[in-house]
């Protein structure tokens, strides 16, 4: 299984060429740039990890490369994205967001459904990974 | 028997307000010196007058009829303000390059409108004056909504802003499709169709307007059905998954059931056609609201309206008008489809729908500057006749905050509806990619696709099958100010 999350995942996985002008494309427009991780890629898992603080002040995309790049050191074998965000007012939100590291093994979900009255059912859906603890998923 | 005002003839006001006929102009409804406050709603209205009759009378009984004034003077206009509450022609210019025609501006005082009712703007502005006798057409061009009566509305439900964060995407225009064919299929064959859709990487599909509960598939074997689809895609795919769940019934009631049924069952979106009117558009925006739930608008029959330049309302206005009533998206337009759309109008109803402010902006028919007072954006929906192919014209013309909807463009692909899907969300990539990079994707777009299809057959295939379908024909609503060049120029 593949995770498409993110705004390049139908494509192949991006080069440090190609990451590194998508990180040009953001720093033109103003917006703040950063890295992030995560070992529980479901889809509303909204808050992964930090890898440090979004990079307000570091304007130069080799300099945000370099943090990606440890992050990738760091976490070979996670899911890791960068971000652009944008605080012009009525935005305040994030711009662009795409995955630039994923585990070797994408195990995928598997889709719970639990019978209610009638028809109905209620779905909820689980990472195969996230029955192991954390730091031990991938 | 005693006539009204004969004892006070010589008195100027009792002499305009003595009973009889007078020319709306001279009943107050026109004055050229008026300066519109800040506060003032204002209308551009197109008036065809009939022969014989004055522009800035035509214009004046727009104003009369559309506020305080009946054919005849009423001696009870003097136990009000009437001064204030009469709307004012303030200017009538004739329309560049159309002879008899003229655009005519109107002022309105904010005191003549219910805070936060779209039903009472329109009765007011559109209510009695279409069919006016010396009137040949009346068209209903722009409306500037001052700051003060914008923030009596709560505005879409989700907005753009907060619709990309529920679904966490970014940075690309998100990708629907309607399944079709629209009438017919049975619950089970159709969430066939929607499972197909999502999982090959379309974040949406959609009900068309006129799926609301027919024998062949009652409403709830839809939603029960569909919801088993966007779950399952979910799943294969890691991503927030959504279906429109059409829930345009015959009663309010049916329509909260509905609702309640989509929201029971986990669904992201529901969906209402224009058709059921303004009023019923507000109460589901305030369900939406209410609900978490992102509210998607088809603008059923419309064209009734929008699309003869002569008479009607232009759907500026009726983009307007769906801002402050409160839905998340709007279909307005995909300039290369199959149906009517100027790139310049068309690309006027999405600033309308998105931006926080438009400046007035002549060649995309905007003729006020609108502040929206920080009212959320809409997402505006570009469905109807487009294809992979088209994919650097659709990211030129309509920018990242829109949905494309391919329905045939998808379902139609010849490997399938899965694939179909894939090829357009792969080709949406590379062309977003591209840009990013700098590269100059209005002329190096096809290459840029090709170059794409090379690991990814789908797209290869619907290359093939639609690269050169192109739905060319002049359109009717089209700018006054400026030459209008066509889609495939």
């Amino acid at each position: 299984m593949r995770l498409t999350q993110g705004t390049f995942s139908f494509l192949p996985d991006l080069t440090d060429l190609q990451i590194s002008s998508q990180i040009e494309y953001c720093l033109q427009r103003g917006w703040a740039v950063s890295v992030e991780h995560t070992e529980d890629p479901h889809p509303r898992n909204t808050y992964w990890e930090m890898y440090g603080n979004p990079m307000f002040d570091l304007k130069d995309a080799a300099g945000i490369m370099r943090e990606v790049d440890e992050c990738r050191r760091t976490f070979p074998n996670r899911y890791i994205k960068v971000n652009a965000f944008d605080s012009t007012r009525g935005v305040e939100s994030l711009r662009l967001s795409f995955i630039v590291a994923r585990p070797q093994e994408e195990p995928g979900f598997e889709l719970l459904r639990e019978e209610g009255p009638g028809r109905e059912v209620r779905y909820s859906m689980r990472s195969y990974a996230t029955r192991r603890p954390e730091g031990h998923r991938y | 028997m005693k006539r009204i005002g004969d004892r006070t003839a010589s008195n100027p006001a009792a002499e305009r307000y003595r009973a009889g006929v007078l020319k709306y102009a001279q009943m107050g409804y026109w004055d050229s010196g008026y300066r519109p406050k800040e506060t003032d709603v204002l209308a551009l209205f197109r008036i065809t007058p009939q022969e014989g009759v004055e522009p800035s009378e035509a214009a004046a009984a727009v104003a009369g009829e559309s506020s305080t004034a009946t054919w005849t003077v009423v001696w009870t206009d003097r136990l009000t303000a009437c001064d204030r509450y009469r709307a004012k022609a303030y200017k009538v210019e004739p329309v560049p390059t159309s002879p008899g025609q003229y655009f005519a501006y109107i002022a309105y005082d904010l005191d003549l409108f219910e805070p936060g009712s779209v039903a009472n703007l329109t009765a007011s502005i559109i209510g009695n004056v279409f069919g006016f006798k010396p009137l040949k057409a009346l068209r209903l061009e722009d409306m500037r909504l001052p700051a003060a009566y914008v923030k009596t509305f709560s505005g879409p439900a989700t907005g753009t802003i907060v619709e990309r964060e529920r679904l966490d995407k970014f940075g690309r225009p998100l990708l629907g499709a309607t399944v079709k064919p629209k009438l017919g299929l049975s619950g089970k064959n159709y969430g066939r169709v929607v499972y197909e859709a999502l999982q090959g990487g379309l974040d949406f599909t959609k009900d068309d307007e006129n799926i609301n509960s027919q024998p062949f598939m009652h409403w709830r074997d839809r939603f029960l059905n569909c919801m088993e689809a966007v779950n399952r895609a979910q799943a294969a795919s890691g991503e927030v998954k959504g279906h429109y769940l059409n829930v345009t019934a015959a009663t309010m009631e049916d329509m909260y059931e509905r609702a309640e049924f989509a929201k029971q069952l986990g669904s992201v979106i529901v969906m209402i056609d224009l058709v059921i009117g303004y009023t019923a558009i507000q109460s589901m925006a305030r369900w939406a609201r209410k609900n978490d739930m992102i509210l998607h608008l088809h603008r059923a029959g419309h064209s009734t309206y929008t699309r003869q330049k002569n008479h009607g309302i232009s759907f500026r206005v009726i983009s307007k008008w769906m801002r402050l009533a409160g839905v998340d998206h709007l279909h307005a337009g995909t300039i290369v489809g199959k149906l009517e759309g100027d790139p310049n109008t068309v690309q006027g109803f999405y600033n309308v729908l998105r931006e926080p402010l438009n400046p007035q902006d002549l060649q995309r028919g905007i003729f006020f500057e609108q502040d929206w007072a920080g009212l959320p954006g809409v997402m505006p929906v570009a469905s109807g006749g487009i294809h992979a192919g088209q994919m650097h014209q659709l990211l030129t013309y309509l920018g990242d905050d829109t949905v494309l909807q391919f329905g045939g463009g998808t379902i139609g692909h010849p490997m399938g509806i899965a694939a179909g899907a894939t090829a357009n969300r792969v080709a949406l990539e590379a062309v977003v990619l591209a840009r990013n990079e700098g590269r100059d994707i209005w002329r190096e777009g096809p290459a840029i696709l090709a170059d794409a299809a090379k690991h990814c057959t789908p797209l290869r295939a619907a290359l093939d099958t639609w690269g050169e379908v192109t739905f060319d024909y002049a359109s009717t609503d089209t700018p006054d100010f400026v030459p209008t060049p066509t889609a495939a120029a």
